[in-house]
C-alpha cells in the first residue's frame, strides 16, 4: 500500500477517478461560491487540503478510540478545531487571500467530504495510508477549484491567473489580462453550475471514450 | 446520575472530554502564535485601506490614532454605529473619515468610507464593502472603474446640494450604464454624510477619543 505505485495509484483515484468533487459532487457549496478566479480556486482548495489531511490523520491515530455512538462528536471535534487553526493560519500569513475567502475558510467545517474521507477511509486505515488519502482527495479538490477558477475566471473575466500575490505575496499582480472584461455570466452563481456541469461532462465524455477503445467490440454489441 | 450509566458509557465521556482538552490546546497554541501576526495584519489594512480617501492630505501619525463612533440614531446614512477617524496634521484637524452604509443599494447595503477635508470637501470615496452586480453596480469599485473617483474635490458648495444625484435626475455626477439604482444609492449616502459634517464638524473633532481596543 505505501509502495510507490501505491502512492501514484492513490493520487490518481483522488484526482481523477473517484475525484471528491468532480465524481463523488461533495463540497459543492464552497466549490460554487469562491471559483471566481484562480486564486480564491486553489487558495480554498489548499486550506481544504490541508483540513482534510490532518483530519485523516487525527481521526485514524485515535481509531481505536472510536466508539460508534461517539464517532460524529469526535469528527466534529477535530474537523472544527482544524479549521479554525487554518483559519487562524490563513489571517496571519496569507491576510489578503483570508479576506478574499472570508466566509468560506471557517465554511470547510461543513464541507462534506471531509466528515466522508474521516467514516469512510481515516477510521478504519492506518495513519499512513490516511494520510496519503487526504492528501489525495485534497488534491482532487483543490484541482477541480482551481481549474474551474482558472476557466470562469478567463471566460468571465479575460484573464488568467490574476492576484497571484495573495499566494506568493508583494506587490498586486493582474495576471495575464487577455481581454478587459469577459462574458459576465461566468462569474455569476449559474456560471457555476454550468461551468462544473460542463467538467463533469468533459469528464465522463473522456472516460467513456477510454473505455470504448479498451473493449471495442463488447461495448458496441452492448447497445 | 442514573445507574444504567454503564462503564462504556463513562469511557466514552472521558474519550470525548480527552479530546476535546487535546483539541482546546491545539487551538488555543495556535491562536497565541497567530494573533501578534493577524492584529498587526489588521492593523496594516484599516491604514492601507484609509489612506485612498486622503488624497493630496498631510497628516501625522496612524490614521487610526484618533476613531470615535457615532451611535445611532444619527443623521447619517445607514441605522448602524459610524466609526469616524479623525486626521490631524500639527495638532489641527484636515479631515474626518466616516464609515457609512448607504441603504438602498441593488442588493443590500453598500459600505462606503468618505473622506471630507477641513474645509468640507470631500478626499475621496472608496466601496469597502458591496453585493452589486458584477458588471453593472461593481463599476461603484476602485478597482474596476474610475466612477468613485468622480467626487474627489467636490463639496456641498460645488455643486449644490440639489446636484447631487446622477446626471439623468437633473444632478451633476455620471451614472453607471444600465445601472442607475446603485450609483442613485452612493451619492445619496455620500451628499448625507457632508450635510451631517457641516453641522456637526465642531462635535466631531470636540470629542475625547476612545481608548485603543488593544
Ligand atoms: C441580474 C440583474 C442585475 C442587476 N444589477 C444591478 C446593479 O448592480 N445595480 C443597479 O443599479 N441596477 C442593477 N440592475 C437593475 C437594472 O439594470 C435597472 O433597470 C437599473 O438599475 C435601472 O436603471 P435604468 O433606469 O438605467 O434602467 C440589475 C438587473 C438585473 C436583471
Amino acid at each position: 500500500m505505501s509502495s510507490d505505485t501505491g502512492i501514484l495509484n492513490r493520487l490518481r483515484t483522488g484526482i481523477w477517478e473517484d475525484n471528491p468533487g468532480l465524481v463523488q459532487l461533495l463540497g459543492l457549496c464552497p466549490l460554487l461560491a469562491v471559483t471566481t478566479t484562480f486564486v480564491n480556486g486553489v487558495g480554498l482548495g489548499i486550506a481544504t487540503l490541508l483540513v482534510l489531511t490532518c483530519s485523516n490523520v487525527l481521526v485514524s491515530a485515535t481509531r481505536r478510540l472510536i466508539r460508534a455512538e461517539i464517532r460524529i462528536p469526535m469528527y466534529v471535534l477535530i474537523i472544527s478545531s482544524l479549521v479554525t487553526c487554518i483559519e487562524m493560519i490563513f489571517l496571519a500569513w496569507f491576510p489578503s487571500l483570508g479576506r478574499s475567502l472570508g466566509i468560506f475558510i471557517p465554511l470547510i467545517v461543513t464541507n462534506c467530504a471531509i466528515v466522508a474521507r474521516a467514516e469512510v477511509f481515516a477510521s478504519r486505515n492506518s495513519v499512513s495510508a490516511s494520510f496519503i488519502d487526504g492528501i489525495a482527495m485534497g488534491a482532487g479538490f483543490a484541482v477541480l477549484l482551481g481549474t474551474i477558477g482558472a476557466f470562469r475566471e478567463l471566460i468571465g473575466k479575460g484573464s488568467i491567473m490574476s492576484r497571484l500575490d495573495m499566494l506568493f505575496g508583494g506587490e498586486p499582480m493582474s495576471g495575464l489580462v487577455l481581454v478587459d472584461g469577459g462574458f459576465l455570466l461566468a462569474i455569476l452563481p449559474p456560471g457555476a453550475f454550468i461551468s462544473l456541469g460542463l467538467f463533469v461532462a468533459a469528464k465522463n465524455a473522456l472516460d467513456r471514450r477510454k473505455q470504448q477503445t479498451n473493449r471495442p467490440i463488447s461495448s458496441n454489441t452492448l447497445r | 446520575m442514573q445507574t444504567e450509566a454503564t462503564p462504556s458509557t463513562w469511557t466514552s465521556g472521558l474519550i470525548l472530554a480527552g479530546l476535546a482538552a487535546v483539541c482546546t490546546a491545539l487551538v488555543a497554541v495556535t491562536h497565541s502564535r497567530t494573533a501578534p501576526r493577524i492584529a498587526a495584519n489588521e492593523q496594516a489594512y484599516l491604514e492601507q485601506s484609509l489612506k485612498p480617501v486622503l488624497q493630496g492630505i498631510e497628516y501625522d501619525g496612524n490614521l487610526s490614532e484618533s476613531t470615535i463612533t457615532i451611535l445611532p440614531p444619527h443623521e447619517l446614512p445607514g441605522d448602524e454605529d459610524v466609526p469616524v477617524y479623525r486626521v490631524y496634521a500639527d495638532g489641527a484637524p484636515v479631515a474626518a473619515l466616516f464609515v457609512v452604509r448607504a441603504m438602498d443599494g441593488f442588493s443590500g447595503p453598500i459600505r462606503l468610507l468618505v473622506g471630507i477635508d477641513a474645509g468640507g470637501s470631500i478626499s475621496g470615496v472608496r466601496v469597502l464593502e458591496h453585493r452589486e452586480t458584477p458588471g453593472l453596480g461593481d463599476l461603484i469599485d476602485a478597482d474596476k472603474s474610475d466612477w468613485i473617483r468622480q467626487f474627489n474635490g467636490k463639496s456641498l458648495a460645488s455643486p449644490p446640494v440639489a446636484a447631487w444625484t446622477i446626471k439623468r435626475d437633473g444632478g451633476e455626477f455620471d451614472q453607471l450604464t444600465g445601472a442607475s439604482i446603485t450609483p442613485r444609492s452612493v451619492i445619496k449616502a455620500i451628499r448625507e454624510t457632508l450635510v451631517y459634517y457641516d453641522k456637526n464638524r465642531e462635535d466631531v473633532f470636540a470629542v475625547e477619543a476612545e481608548a485603543k481596543a488593544q
